[in-house]
């Protein structure tokens, strides 16, 4: 485990050097009176989960958001491989909360509807898609509506439509936090091995700490409103070992307390 | 239902009616009220006869074509007041007070407006129907969750397919709704401005009958108006039905 203290943490959020997918830069965000996110300045590294960890309310689905394009900064920047974002951009794949599967539509066009809206042919995106259908695991319910499968099952179908687009960045707004425990867990697995494979950039948001501490590379911890950073973790956990082993690893088990002891003072 | 072990099929309630119906008619109490038998027989001879047929084409042809605008002009008013709050606050109080108010005492304004023709009765079934269909509207359209406007954002969908592709989908069920209570209101509509205007169509026949005393021709023309009408509303009920599996897992 490597931890960046918060006064040094400025420093070492931009010093991630060449491979950076995602640039932060001095966002800040008010909603009327009230304000977000105070001068954040954060580097995603390429390749890596990061994931933004913080107590309700720190503004951290807000960041994210901000990041996708979809709700606009009040001040700062955000570059996606170099480029400036002025709104949500095909580079970009966000995963909802609450799924945002449409209810008239099949898994298959689910999952093709990012394609079908760029304008891809139906037989190119329906294989694209299928490929994807297999790999989160849903092979056979291509067929199925969403209120046919279970919220676990749901959210894989807005993994898949989200690796479909075959995007650099994906976007997961606390994914698993309408999913039962049990599915939760090997859903992380699963999450791990398509990271492995992906190779992709994700950025992750979610208010478990094991979740946090067993998914990501790095883990940025935001402070409460307004939220700013106030720590950033690389928990440094041997990844090949099979998930239970990871479950029980001693320097897993130190990083959740450590965390755990910093939060606390957050929680009323 | 079952009675005594028995199953008993759902319109079941409507053949006790009918026998009541009969016994009175029968017994002669009520000359206002024939035997349902003769209704019958009445109703069979008047549908062959070609003042029904052009009654009813005249009619229905004032019906579809109110509704048609209805449906595009509520669905567009609803659309518009559940997408942004100032229009919903400056167009919300008048339909408000025209959904409840009684439109009936509007249509000989109406008269004066467009005549005494078919321009009325097309009218008086617009505003019957159109109130309903933009609330119900509305109210789909604020429904709809913000994740799947989002969701749409961020893959890339222009304002145009947002609307077509998602924001209409997912308001479907309440407007289906509003359609199936605009279209209930429209067959009042299309019946309350043939009345009053009183020389065409259903509403010509009805005074010509009543007037005459001549229940049994009365009555048939009552009874075939009242189950075109739930036909209809049952018509649209098995779209909902077929749509609405999806409006609680939203």
């Amino acid at each position: 485990m490597r931890n960046i203290t918060a006064q040094a943490a400025t420093a070492a959020a931009v010093a991630a050097g060449s491979d950076v997918a995602v640039e932060v830069r001095g966002v800040c965000k008010m909603y009327n009176e009230v304000e977000a996110l105070r001068g954040i300045d954060l580097d995603f590294p390429a390749g890596k989960l990061t994931t933004l960890l913080g107590p309700s309310g720190c503004g951290k689905t807000t960041l994210l958001k901000i990041i996708a394009g979809l709700i606009p900064a009040t001040s700062g920047e955000i570059r996606v491989n170099g480029q400036t974002v002025t709104g949500p951009g095909p580079e970009r794949a966000f995963v909802f909360q609450d799924f945002a599967l449409m209810p008239w539509a099949t898994v298959m066009r689910n999952v093709a509807f990012g394609l079908e809206l760029k304008g891809m042919g139906k037989d190119e995106r329906q294989s694209i898609a299928r490929k994807y259908i297999a790999e989160v695991g849903l092979s056979g319910f291509e067929n199925k509506y969403p209120h046919e499968l279970s919220g676990g099952m749901r959210q894989r179908v807005g993994l898949a439509r989200a690796f479909a687009v075959n995007a650099d960045v994906l976007l997961l707004d606390e994914p698993f936090s309408a999913v039962d425990e049990q599915n939760r867990r090997k859903f992380q697995e699963d999450l791990l091995e398509l990271v492995e494979k992906e190779k992709k950039t994700f950025i992750f948001v979610t208010h478990s700490i094991e979740e946090a501490v067993y998914c990501s590379d790095r883990i940025v911890i935001l402070s409460r409103r307004p939220g700013r950073i106030a720590q950033i973790i690389e928990p440094e956990i041997d990844r090949t070992a099979s998930p239970d082993a990871i479950r029980r690893d001693q320097g897993y088990l130190d990083t959740v307390e450590e965390i755990w002891q910093g939060l606390k003072r957050y929680v009323d | 239902m079952t009675l005594f072990g028995y199953r008993v099929p759902m319109m079941a309630s409507l053949l006790v009616w009918c026998v009541i119906w009969e016994i009175v008619g029968r017994s002669g109490a009520m000359f206002l009220i024939p035997p349902l038998s003769d209704v019958i027989v009445a109703a069979m001879a008047l549908v062959q006869t070609a003042t029904w047929q052009s009654a009813a084409i005249t009619t229905l042809n004032s019906f579809l074509l109110g509704m048609f605008f209805a449906i595009v002009v509520g669905i567009a008013i609803g659309v518009l007041m559940g997408r942004s709050t100032t229009a919903d606050s400056l167009l919300g109080i008048w339909v408000n007070i025209f959904v409840s108010a009684p439109l009936s005492a509007l249509v000989p304004v109406l008269m004066i407006l467009f005549g005494m023709g078919e321009t009325t009765v097309v009218v008086t079934v617009f505003l019957f129907a159109v109130w309903i269909i933009v609330l119900d509207t509305r109210a789909g359209i604020q429904g709809v969750p913000p994740s799947l406007v989002e969701m749409g954002r961020s893959y890339g969908a222009s304002p145009w397919t947002l609307y077509s592709k998602i924001i209409f989908f997912a308001a479907l069920p309440e407007i289906l709704a509003g359609i199936r209570l605009g279209v209930v209101r429209g067959v009042k509509g299309v019946v309350i401005g043939q009345l009053l205007v009183a020389i065409i169509g259903y509403g010509e026949l009805f005074e010509l009958y009543s007037r005459n005393f001549d229940m049994e021709n009365f009555w048939a023309l009552t009874i075939i108006l009242f189950a075109a009408a739930m036909g209809l509303s049952a018509l649209i009920e098995s779209i909902e039905k077929r749509v609405d599996y999806y409006a609680g897992v939203r």
